[in-house]
């Protein structure tokens, strides 16, 4: 077993299946948030939900942050390895003649979206464990709405989260499908697997897009 | 056809290369580009200078011999085809050519253009074989009825040449395509079946001891293999390798 676990099959697949849990969160994500143009309401009831449900609380969630930090660890891991595999580099190397230009740069859209990450967290997940855990404020259903509206008033934070989301993207067009090659999945439904995966990396982050630039047009007014 | 050629120059494993300067005329477009390369060989040897040392065998395209780096891709700019198949006319008057090693870790440079590829050999050797008794009881290997499929599929996973264009194209310098032609072409036939667990465990293990990259998915390696070894060789060994390491 500790063979398997070294092996680089194994640690594609450990990428795949992390990636593929992170697109599956994704999706959770987006439909949630375009509660927040749709109706308030229910995205207040949704973020309560999520925020003081035990079992999201302390189980998916640190399932979740698990996915992501094996997601990218082991991401530079292999870029570490692949780098070490090429000590003296070429002085011409034509990659864009045979391999896309999203394939041949994952670690640099992932590592944007890892920064991107950082700056969620800050706004959002620490703000939440400020508010519940050390000033310990009592519970209040009605509070997300505003306070997520808020976070993009400013416009270099709605820019940032554009960008970031274009880098997303990028990450996902070659990402999705490939998770999918790396674990031995290429036949007939293959060319069905690369379309859907081209449809959801356009629609997915253009929705956090969307909703991102809509909350920056459509400030709360007191 | 005048050219500038950039070949890169290495006396061996342990001393630092640099690209040098060749400058060179009469150049027909029916040569092929190795034929070119023993033009310049000639004039350096008449200069009393060291002629460029480059791998190549066969001279047409099946022994797997030759390599080269020519202008950033492995074989060059054109498709399907090894560096001795490449014809000078796929270049024109005045240009310039940069001529390196394929680049890795797992494939030392010997001396200038020629590198130690004996890394593939051990993947071979852990594994790339069937055993078969030939004591004078062998049976016909058309005795045993295979699907066309089947038979077509493994017979052009056995086309690789192994000449190492895939870890070269490769920006991770993976040795997937290779090694996943090797378990496929066994894999898929059932004379490949009885040592097909310890085949692809034993392929891997050794591929990943070499110091060969992972594999990204960029399918970089496809394109450019002489042979067009399809990816699909690879999603097999990767099936392989998770059934292998489930039976344990």
């Amino acid at each position: 077993m500790s063979g398997f676990a070294k092996s680089s099959i194994a640690r594609k697949v450990v990428m795949a299946l992390s990636g593929l849990f992170l697109v599956l969160f994704l999706a959770l994500h987006v439909t949630i948030n375009m509660s927040s143009v749709i109706s308030p309401e229910t995205f207040n009831a949704w973020s309560h939900f999520m925020g003081y449900n035990p079992v999201v609380q302390f189980l998916m969630q640190p399932i979740l942050i698990a996915g992501v930090v094996v997601h990218f660890v082991m991401g530079i891991v292999l870029e570490f390895q692949n780098r070490k595999a090429r000590p003296v580099r070429y002085n011409q190397y034509r990659g864009s003649a045979n391999a896309p230009w999203v394939s041949r740069n994952m670690i640099l859209s992932g590592l944007v979206v890892l920064a991107f990450l950082g700056l969620h967290m800050y706004d959002f997940w620490l703000h939440e464990i400020n508010y519940k855990f050390v000033e310990a404020n009592p519970e209040d259903p009605t509070r997300y709405f505003e306070e997520t509206v808020e976070k993009f008033a400013p416009l270099w934070r709605t820019v940032l989260y554009v960008i970031s989301f274009v880098l997303l993207a990028l990450h996902l067009w070659h990402g999705f499908a490939s998770s999918f090659q790396s674990m031995g999945l290429n036949n007939k439904y293959s060319p069905a697997i690369r379309s859907f995966t081209r449809l959801y990396a356009i629609v997915v982050p253009l929705l956090f897009i969307f909703i991102a630039l809509f909350h920056h047009l459509n400030p709360i007014t007191h | 056809m005048n050219l500038l050629l950039k070949i890169w120059r290495q006396n061996n494993s342990a001393s630092r290369g640099s690209l040098v300067d060749y400058p060179i005329s009469g150049i027909e477009g029916d040569m092929s580009f190795l034929e070119m390369l023993d033009v310049l060989n000639e004039q350096l040897i008449a200069k009393g200078e060291d002629p460029v040392v480059f791998d190549h065998d066969c001279r047409e395209g099946i022994c797997g011999s030759c390599s080269l780096m020519i202008n950033g891709e492995p074989h060059g700019p054109d498709r399907l085809i090894t560096t001795c198949q490449l014809h000078m006319r796929k270049f024109k008057d005045g240009d310039t050519i940069v001529i390196e090693p394929f680049r890795a870790s797992a494939f030392p440079v010997i001396k200038d253009l020629m590198v130690d590829r004996s890394s593939f050999d051990r993947i071979q050797q852990a594994g790339g074989y069937i055993s078969v008794n030939t004591s004078g009881h062998t049976v016909d290997a058309n005795a045993i009825p295979i699907e066309k499929e089947k038979a077509d599929e493994s017979f052009a996973a056995a086309t690789c040449i192994g000449c190492g264009a895939c870890v070269a194209a490769c920006k991770n310098a993976s040795a997937m395509l290779f090694t996943a032609a090797k378990v496929s072409q066994f894999a898929l036939l059932p004379q490949g079946q009885i040592e097909a667990t310890d085949r692809v465990l034993n392929m891997v293990k050794q591929m990943d001891l070499e110091g060969f990259g992972n594999c990204t998915n960029t399918g970089a390696c496809e394109v450019e293999c002489p042979k067009g070894i399809s990816l699909e060789n690879i999603a097999r060994m990767n099936r392989e390798y998770l059934m292998a390491s489930a039976k344990g």
